[in-house]
């Protein structure tokens, strides 16, 4: 019998295999490609200075970091988050709903090995995504800006990286807590599109706390070590409203507490979502 | 582990529920049930619905896991050590669904990595599997677009794949139409000779006529009976039981009651038509065997000999409808 770790390739190399060839993953990847086309033809046609920078009064070191900014650090969240909703939304409560789970689970493997293994393939499948989005803004890049490519660009291509192990892992823990796919997907959906920028927003503007448990304020280190005026102020105070009547109080997260946001994400969903499946029963 | 297959090899296949439970709330599914099957044979696990059959079946697969007692398989905690107690295991609980993109050699392959079946011998044991349940030619198209009967065939031969000594099957014929039905059928029938325990539920009683050796009824959780076939009929009918035998040409009725009915345990005999009899005999499958002996002895041209189907269905009544 093979051991557990090599269980965990096979069950990865073949939830990978029915990835690839699945409908959404190409939906995923269509999606991946129209948003660097819009971005592409917007750039190439408009030329915005806020994505190029201004030639005459910019050095190109300080353009070329406005553009990594304003390209990948407002969209690669969006796309990672993507590949979490699509790869892991229904990874394990698809297991439940469809009965696939019938057809592995009762073969000796332990149920970690297979929720490792598909843990594994939905992130191999993510990263696919990943990568062409983040060639695509490589390409547009040197296209512009020649070899010019800031360091901070493979630092938040690091982050973002890492990012989407936190994603995929929430992701993964939410599809183990629900035996509706359906309902995993749209909780995952609404929670990391609408609910933490929410909470996140509210906790630190109304309330004047750092929103250090909620992991999408932990990724904005992605786009914050692009900024090219520099890495943001931890807290900043905005005045709004008549004669600044108001502050609105926002936090930047540092980039090692950034790291461990995402890197506790990861740890505790992981786990958890582990001990749900482990727990799980096919009823 | 080279040792413990050894000894998988070398003692009888075996299922054991000890005094093993499952409560959803304040429903019991399965209460304390205590069943021991042993060695090559085929046993076919008869409820109605919801009596605690599937329930059962999962807790020996590590689908649910048991509120007490033990599932065990070949004396190994399913559920503690399920590497080792589901190595020899294979099975097919409900329908199960493959990933829709996989062909059906990528499931079996994936399967047989799993179980670890050797490299050099895995493309020839599914194409045996795959042959064994007749899908030969859909091998390399996408399971997605496989109807439930197919499906199910591809699970059957999953279940195949790495030769186990023990096969857990959950109404292997659901959902399949008359002619994978018989084919099913005859599947199973093809495993017992393969020195297996077969653990088979199935509403269908015909079915577990022809095919298991014996029978366990489970109702409201609890184990009913388990025993032979015929000793379970034999419990109902008052010790006796029934064959029916299909002649060649017609029979003479007084040949019927003054030969045949004055043989040595034959309680009475009936005739359906004047080439087929019913004999009721007291005794078990040894007076069974020597019944047909003698009727073959006295020439009376006997083409078919089965114990009556309708035996299993009067003691399943019994004893299912004495526990409401």
């Amino acid at each position: 019998m093979p051991s557990s770790i090599k269980q965990i390739g096979i069950t990865m190399k073949y939830t990978f295999l029915d990835y690839f060839r699945s409908r959404r993953f190409f939906i995923l990847l269509l999606l991946t490609f129209i948003i660097s086309a819009i971005l592409t033809v917007l750039v190439g046609y408009y030329r915005p200075p806020s994505f190029l920078g201004d030639p005459t009064t910019d050095t190109l070191s300080f353009r070329a970091l406005t553009f990594y900014s304003s390209w990948w650090g407002n969209s690669v969240t969006f796309v990672i988050i993507l590949g979490g909703i699509f790869f892991g939304g229904d990874a394990i409560s698809g297991e439940f709903q469809n009965k696939t789970g019938y057809f592995g689970v009762p073969n000796p493997i332990r149920r970690s090995s297979i929720y490792i293994g598909k843990w594994l393939s939905a992130f191999i499948a993510a990263t696919v995504i990943f990568a062409i989005f983040a060639t695509i803004t490589l390409g547009n890049g040197l296209y512009y800006f020649g070899a010019n490519v800031p360091i901070q660009f493979g630092q938040s291509l690091l982050y973002a990286w890492f990012y989407l192990a936190a994603v995929m892992g929430f992701t993964f823990f939410f599809s183990s807590l629900f035996k509706s796919s359906s309902m995993s997907i749209l909780l995952t959906a609404i929670l990391f599109l609408f609910v933490f920028s929410l909470i996140e927003l509210l906790v630190s503007s109304l309330i004047n706390v750092e929103p250090w448990f909620i992991l999408t304020y932990g990724a904005g280190i992605i786009g914050n070590i692009l900024n090219p005026l520099g890495f943001p102020a931890h807290v900043s105070h905005n005045p709004i409203g008549p004669r600044a009547r108001f502050t609105i109080t926002s936090y930047a997260a540092y980039v090692p507490e950034g790291l461990a946001i995402i890197g506790l994400y990861f740890i505790i969903t992981a786990v958890l979502g582990l001990i749900f499946f482990e727990r799980k029963e096919f009823t | 582990m080279l040792e413990w297959r050894v000894l998988v090899t070398l003692t009888n296949p075996s299922i054991e529920a000890v005094n093993l439970s499952k409560r959803y709330g304040s429903f019991v599914a399965v209460s304390g049930l205590n069943l021991k099957l042993e060695g090559s044979k085929c046993v076919g696990f008869l409820g109605p619905n919801g009596a605690g059959k599937t329930t059962t079946l999962k807790m020996f697969t590590d689908l649910i896991r048991p509120s007490s007692g033990q599932a065990l398989i070949n004396g190994v905690n399913v559920h503690t050590e399920k590497k080792k107690a589901l190595e020899s295991v294979g099975s097919l609980i409900e329908t199960p669904e493959i990933y829709p993109s996989l062909t059906p050699k990528e499931a079996l392959m994936m399967i047989a990595e799993i179980r670890g079946v050797p490299r050099t011998e895995r493309i020839k044991r599914i194409e045996e599997a795959v042959s064994e349940v007749r899908m030969e030619e859909w091998i390399d198209k996408r399971v997605g677009k496989f109807s439930k009967g197919m499906k199910q065939r591809i699970c059957i031969a999953s279940a195949l794949l790495s030769d186990p000594t023990i096969l857990v099957l959950d109404e292997p014929s659901n959902g399949l139409d008359p002619r994978g039905m018989s084919e099913v059928r005859a599947i199973v029938k093809s495993l017992k000779r393969k020195e297996r325990l077969i653990f088979m539920s199935s509403h269908i009683l015909s079915e577990v006529s022809e095919v298991c050796d014996e029978v366990a009824m489970i109702d409201h959780g609890k184990l009913i009976v388990y025993d032979t076939i015929s000793k379970v009929s034999a419990k109902v009918s008052g010790g006796e039981n029934i064959v029916e035998v299909g002649l060649l040409s017609s029979i003479d009725a007084a040949f019927v009651t003054k030969k045949i009915g004055t043989l040595a345990d034959v309680v009475a005999t009936e005739m359906k038509d004047d080439r087929n009899l019913r004999i009721r005999f007291n005794g078990g499958l040894d007076v069974q065997e020597r019944l047909l002996s003698d009727l073959v002895r006295m020439n009376v041209g006997v083409i078919s000999y089965r114990p009556a189907s309708s035996e299993l269905e009067d003691a399943y009544l019994k004893l299912i409808k004495d526990t409401v």
